[in-house]
């Protein structure tokens, strides 16, 4: 394995320009994909933020009366998907509001009963998409003694379609950089296996079999996919540590939460998916060559 | 030389015909190669000699007839197969076939390499036969930046390097001066006498007829015209 190691590090020290191209291409090809990763993660988390990690209030019907407390808890539970419950009276919700609202204590004495409807608060369990928990407050609006649900459903659910929109059309992008990069690594390869076409017959001629032929393009393949991906998370990263500071300070009224690198996770999948880009490229190009 | 009739041939053709569109390259050829024999394929340019090396190789398949190196049939050696059966042959081209960019050592280390073999092992073994051939001094020098004689010590060298039975050599003596022509034969001469089964072919009969002692084959438009022995 040594010697396939060494054999494309001197194939891509003598193929400088070519490599340093394909280099560049997936490099590029990352950094689009891993700034689209990097929007996405922190849209995310600020959207779980605004979302109130899956927090929703559910107002109850002016007939209702605390003795129902329990058998209503007690179906609410049966639909499953409740981490937490809390009931808040009408009175604990007009005393809140007070205590909020201090500076406006005229409002208040106007007031000849308290307009505030009981309610109970909740925390689902899992609230991974938009879709889920409108599914899951449609049912609890379905109950007796539910007067509405609320869990942002006006403009966060816009917004998420909008996000979704924007989600779909990075995916897209993002698909298309990597096939370009794909097809210019495979073509790499092509040109590489092209300028070293006598060395090949002549291994052949002298008993060398298709895998130790075959072996240091897949090396150099892999190299190239490898170097690129860290090239483009670097670059990301130099550009992150960059902008971030000032976005986060212009950002903090509205999105209440830091702007955060990629994950290592995102990291580990696209270190593995650029290595994996460079292979592949090689085989698709030997796979055609070789036949 | 005498061959001992009770041994094996090496190498068989039984009607060995080359088609390249309509113009027939090797035209029923049969012949019997015992081990041990220094074959010189002779005849005048077009006439199938390089074909005949090529089809031995497998670098071309034949279009009729059958070949057996060894007894194996060569039209029954599959893809997988085949480096392994190369790696019994030693090659000598006319255009040398050395790569450019690797030194003279890595030309004549690759067919241990393919092989398999320890770098020790291929250290050791390339510089004794870059030693008898000459060449040890010239060990890290890149082919283009030798003379047409040098470079075909090289391909010589890698050609006896990992001790095949079988060399076959494509007008090794092509491009080359008399002197540098005569010492290439000398050596192929050498690694003969040693046991292995040569064959050689060029259109320098007067070269072949000083220094080889063997069988002379005469091929012409294909067909094998005559064989006789050169003392």
């Amino acid at each position: 394995m040594i010697h396939f190691v060494q054999k494309a590090l001197a194939d891509i020290r003598s193929n400088r320009f070519l490599n340093f191209i394909t280099i560049i291409t997936i490099s590029l090809s990352i950094l689009i994909v891993s700034v689209f990763m990097l929007f996405f993660e922190n849209a995310s988390r600020i959207i779980e933020v605004w979302n109130q990690g899956g927090r929703a209030m559910i107002y109850l019907e002016k007939e209702f009366s605390y003795e129902m407390l329990p058998r209503l808890k007690e179906t609410i539970l049966d639909l499953g998907e409740i981490d937490e419950m809390t009931f808040i009276s009408k009175d604990q919700a007009l005393d809140k509001l007070k205590n909020e609202m201090a500076s406006r204590t005229d409002f208040f004495k106007t007031l000849q009963s308290n307009p505030l409807p009981d309610a109970i608060e909740i925390k689902m369990k899992s609230h991974g998409s938009f879709e889920q928990i409108q599914g899951f407050a449609r049912q609890i609006e379905s109950l007796d003694m539910v007067e509405n649900v609320e869990y942002g459903q006006g403009w966060l659910g816009k917004f998420l379609n909008i996000f979704n929109l924007f989600k779909m059309t990075g995916y897209a992008m993002c698909g298309l950089f990597l096939l370009i990069a794909l097809f210019i690594t495979a073509n790499t390869v092509r040109l590489a296996f092209y300028s070293r076409r006598l060395e090949v017959e002549i291994m052949r001629l002298v008993g060398a079999t298709e895998g130790f032929i075959k072996t240091p393009f897949y090396v150099e393949g892999l190299f190239q996919g490898f170097i690129g991906g860290v090239l483009g998370l670097v670059i990301l990263l130099v550009g992150y540590l960059t902008i971030s500071s000032g976005m986060a300070e212009n950002l903090a009224a509205y999105v209440y939460t830091d702007i955060q690198f990629l994950s290592v996770k995102a990291i580990l999948t696209l270190l593995f998916s650029s290595t994996f880009l460079g292979w592949f490229g090689c085989y698709l190009s030997l796979k055609q060559i070789l036949k | 030389m005498s061959v001992d009739k009770n041994i094996n041939p090496i190498i068989r053709l039984f009607n060995v015909s080359k088609r390249y569109g309509a113009k027939l390259a090797l035209d029923n050829v049969s012949l019997d190669i015992e081990p041990g024999e220094f074959i010189f394929v002779s005849g005048p340019s077009g006439a199938g000699k390089s074909t005949l090396l090529r089809v031995l190789y497998l670098a071309e398949n034949v279009s009729e007839g059958q070949i057996l190196i060894d007894g194996m049939n060569l039209a029954r050696v599959s893809p997988g197969k085949l480096p392994f059966l190369r790696r019994r042959f030693g090659m000598v081209f006319q255009d040398f076939k050395l790569i450019p960019s690797r030194t003279v050592f890595e030309n004549v280390a690759l067919v241990l390499e393919v092989a398999g073999e320890s770098q020790s092992f291929i250290r050791k073994k390339v510089m004794h036969v870059l030693r008898t051939t000459g060449m040890e001094k010239k060990a890290n020098a890149l082919p283009p930046t030798l003379s047409g004689g040098e470079q075909q010590r090289v391909a010589v060298a890698r050609a006896v390097v990992g001790e095949p039975s079988i060399i076959l050599a494509d007008e090794p003596t092509g491009s080359l001066d008399d002197k540098a022509a005569q010492a290439v034969m000398d050596f192929l001469m050498e690694y003969h006498k040693k046991g292995a089964t040569i064959l050689v072919a060029s259109h320098n009969l007067h070269l072949m007829e000083s220094t080889v002692r063997g069988r002379n084959i005469v091929l012409e438009e294909g067909k094998l015209k005559t064989t006789s022995t050169m003392l």
